[in-house]
């Protein structure tokens, strides 16, 4: 099962090192990981997407917990949470295909956002469903590259993932 | 700046090697009352400030020059790291402005300690040295413990700051839990109360937390036996009925058989290491378990545990006590006692050889010090034996890398326990191949008058990797003959040191007194015979009660 991790993290230089390398040194896979400032200029918030069992991720958690610049690690798939992900497709675009791409990013919800001769740039936000969807639509004319922001999430209602509870084995 | 920062931490002594970046420090070093041991390699720095660590308990603290001096550190620092052991260690780098040129003697230590350190810091200007400092003691000594590493560039060292100074007890990320869960210990309680078949296995939690006393009114108190890991041998008396002896690959027969029989488990300060284990899905598969541990991440990481307690050994083991209720285990000792009665620990195993027994060594150290020194070992069948065959009754006695398996550790490890309890017998029981790791320290111990005595359990091979290659590889002994071996005690002669050789019985007990006798460093070649394998053994990754006892292979 998947995982989608949100980690309160100090900003401090080495602290995206030492996260990263806590997962490959205890033989953890990141899936896509997302870092970026919360309200707090000192504090960033990582979110990282993890494949595994309950006890894998229970020691994963257990581990972040343990770096010092690790401030706060919640699972955000045991609670309903809204889990985005950003992707830009480049896909091949002539002039007669660009009518039927549009109308598949219409459906998407999706951006075109640049546009060339052969070529467009589509912008899609979603979870992991809805981008699948797209590109595999798109792959039908030929996707020429895509990068993808990877998963950002928050929990859904007006709980915060500081008042989140604190993860504790005991309990 | 940093010596005044030590001196607020009450250290007293520091470890290092001198080196371009680390110039001004040692410099400040100087003018300072601050007493240093100068060693001859930098690991032989780590591993004396580890032996001081484990012996006092106060972080050990060590300096190093930039580069080559940091990277000889790192082996020392992963040993402390895998046996929770206090260090702090402060090390130079290049000036702020040739940081990622590749300049010389450049490396970039906190990157490549990350993996083996608690925590790392580079700083990066003066104003935020103090509170580093502090934090780095704060972090090194509780909780778990473990190395901390301050990386500090040459031109900080040469600059003049406002030296404020408070000790650190408030990191936002950093909040151990000391007190156990309450619903938790009732229930380890009313599971102890239940118990007819419990077993204590107790680890280094237990030393750290000095927590033996209150383990020892646990186990008396109920009646429940204990095992000790190998980083836990001190914490319970070795010469009370209720130990069972270390578990695992190779621990006792009964101490093996005690924790698959037991229906309860009380796991308190320990990590079921794989040497422990053996086989996972085999291990006390009909034992419930309880396990007390200062790091949540500790709890089931390999075994599953029925109820997990957080925190500090002492407070956790101290809170069971108030709210003790013995169970029935009068049969269950019966059958631990039938058991001991039956596969003892033995030195007469190939006694017809007429070759000297290594086992013997040690329990004639053991006798002839009356149990009460302080003994570190390197690596491989000579600790195990120790392990075996010395009677350990005090925490902090017995200094060893359990974790890593660092030979080369006991020799520098063994003047950092002298230096911390200088009145004591120390004694350093190694092996011929791992002494000569760390041999340059033989210096070390002579410049400083070291009264340390080292016991070199000499069967001229790599004798645990023998053991393997004679009992898993069809007795195919790849490079493990040390051919080249030098004369020990003419080498400990060439050092200024005393060299004594014992090759039977009688020569043992005259050199180890003979030894006792003299003050300063000695060296005691034992020549052994090469064959002795440590036995009882459980080859690995097989159940911890499929015992090979020795017997049967002869």
């Amino acid at each position: 099962m998947k995982h989608v991790l949100a980690i309160l993290v100090e900003n401090k230089s080495g602290v995206l090192t030492r996260v990263a390398g806590l997962f490959s040194r205890r033989g953890f896979n990141i899936e896509n990981i997302a870092v970026g400032e919360t309200v707090d200029p000192g504090i960033s918030r990582m979110t990282i997407t993890v494949e595994g069992d309950e006890t894998v991720v229970e020691q994963v958690m257990k581990q972040l917990n343990k770096l010092i610049n690790v401030l706060k690690v919640s699972n955000l798939s045991r609670e309903p949470a809204v889990i985005r992900e950003l992707m830009l497709i480049k896909v091949r675009a002539e002039a007669q295909t660009r009518s039927d791409i549009q109308q598949i990013v219409e459906t998407f919800r999706g951006k075109v956002v640049d546009v060339s001769l052969n070529s467009m740039i589509i912008e899609v936000t979603g979870n992991d469903e809805k981008l699948e969807a797209i590109k595999l639509l798109l792959q039908h004319f030929g996707i020429r590259e895509i990068v993808r922001t990877g998963k950002v999430a928050l929990l859904r209602g007006s709980k915060t993932t500081r008042e989140n509870g604190e993860i504790r084995s005991d309990k | 700046m940093i010596i005044a920062a030590l001196q607020r931490e009450q250290v007293e002594l520091v470890f290092g090697y001198p080196g371009g970046s680390v110039l001004p420090l040692y410099d400040e070093l100087y003018r300072s009352k601050m007493r240093h041991l100068l060693v001859r390699h930098e690991q032989g720095a780590v591993h004396a400030a580890d032996g001081y660590a484990r012996v006092s308990g106060k972080p050990g603290v060590v300096f190093a020059t930039s580069g080559p001096g940091a990277t000889n550190l790192v082996t020392g620092i992963a040993t402390a790291y895998m046996d929770s052991v206090p260090l702090v260690l402060i090390t130079g780098q290049v000036a702020t402005r040739f940081i990622g040129t590749d300049s010389f003697q450049e490396a970039d230590i906190t990157g490549i300690t990350l993996p083996i350190t608690k925590h790392s810091y580079l700083v990066n200007n003066i104003e935020e040295l103090p509170s580093v400092l502090s934090e780095a003691f704060y972090i090194a000594s509780t909780g778990r413990c473990g190395p901390v590493l301050v990386d500090i560039p040459k031109d900080l060292f040469e600059q003049e700051g406002r030296f404020s100074y408070s000790q650190k007890r408030e990191i936002p990320g950093y909040r151990p839990t000391y007190t156990g869960h309450s619903g938790q210990v009732n229930r380890a309680v009313k599971a102890i109360k239940q118990s007819r078949k419990p077993v204590i296995f107790a680890g280094g939690g237990v030393i750290r937390s000095g927590a033996a006393a209150e383990l020892q009114d646990l186990a008396c108190r109920c009646g429940i036996p204990v095992s000790l890991s190998l980083m836990g041998l001190g914490a319970f008396p070795g010469d009370n009925p209720l130990f069972l002896g270390m578990p695992g690959m190779h621990g006792t027969v009964t101490a093996n058989y005690a924790l698959m029989e037991a229906d309860l488990i009380i796991a308190v300060g320990v990590r079921f290491d794989d040497r422990v284990t053996g086989r996972l899905e085999s291990f006390a598969s009909g034992a419930k378990i309880i396990h007390v541990d200062i790091d949540p991440a500790e709890i089931g990481k390999n075994v599953t545990i029925d109820i997990p307690i957080v925190g500090d050994v002492k407070q956790v083991v101290d809170a069971m006590l108030k709210r003790l209720q013995p169970g029935d285990t009068a049969d269950w000792l019966r059958q631990i006692e039938d058991w001991q009665a039956r596969y003892p620990l033995t030195d007469d195993a190939k006694l017809t050889t007429g070759r000297l027994k290594p086992q013997f060594v040690i329990r004639e150290i053991n006798r002839i010090t009356g149990g009460d020194a302080l003994i570190s070992t390197d690596v491989g069948q000579h600790q195990m034996w120790t392990a075996q065959h010395y009677c350990f009754r005090e925490p902090r006695t017995f200094l060893s890398s359990g974790g890593l398996g660092t030979m080369g550790y006991g020799f520098p490890a063994a003047l950092g326990a002298k230096l911390a309890q200088p009145e004591k017998t120390v004694f350093c029981i190694a092996g011929d191949g791992s002494f000569q790791m760390n041999i340059q320290e033989m210096a070390t111990a002579v410049a400083g008058g070291f009264d340390v005595k080292v016991a070199i359990i000499n069967n001229g091979c790599l004798g645990m990797v023998r053991q393997w290659q004679e009992l898993f590889f069809e007795k195919r002994y790849a490079h493990t003959f040390l051919q080249g071996n030098p004369d020990f005690a003419r080498l400990a002669e060439a050092y200024g040191a005393a060299g004594l050789r014992a090759s039977t019985r009688d020569e043992v007990t005259a050199a180890i007194s003979q030894a006792l006798a003299v003050r300063g460093p000695v060296i005691i070649d034992c020549i052994v015979d090469p064959e002795e394998n440590v036995y009882p053994m459980v080859a690995p990754n097989r159940p911890i009660n499929e015992i090979i006892t020795g017997r049967e292979v002869k």
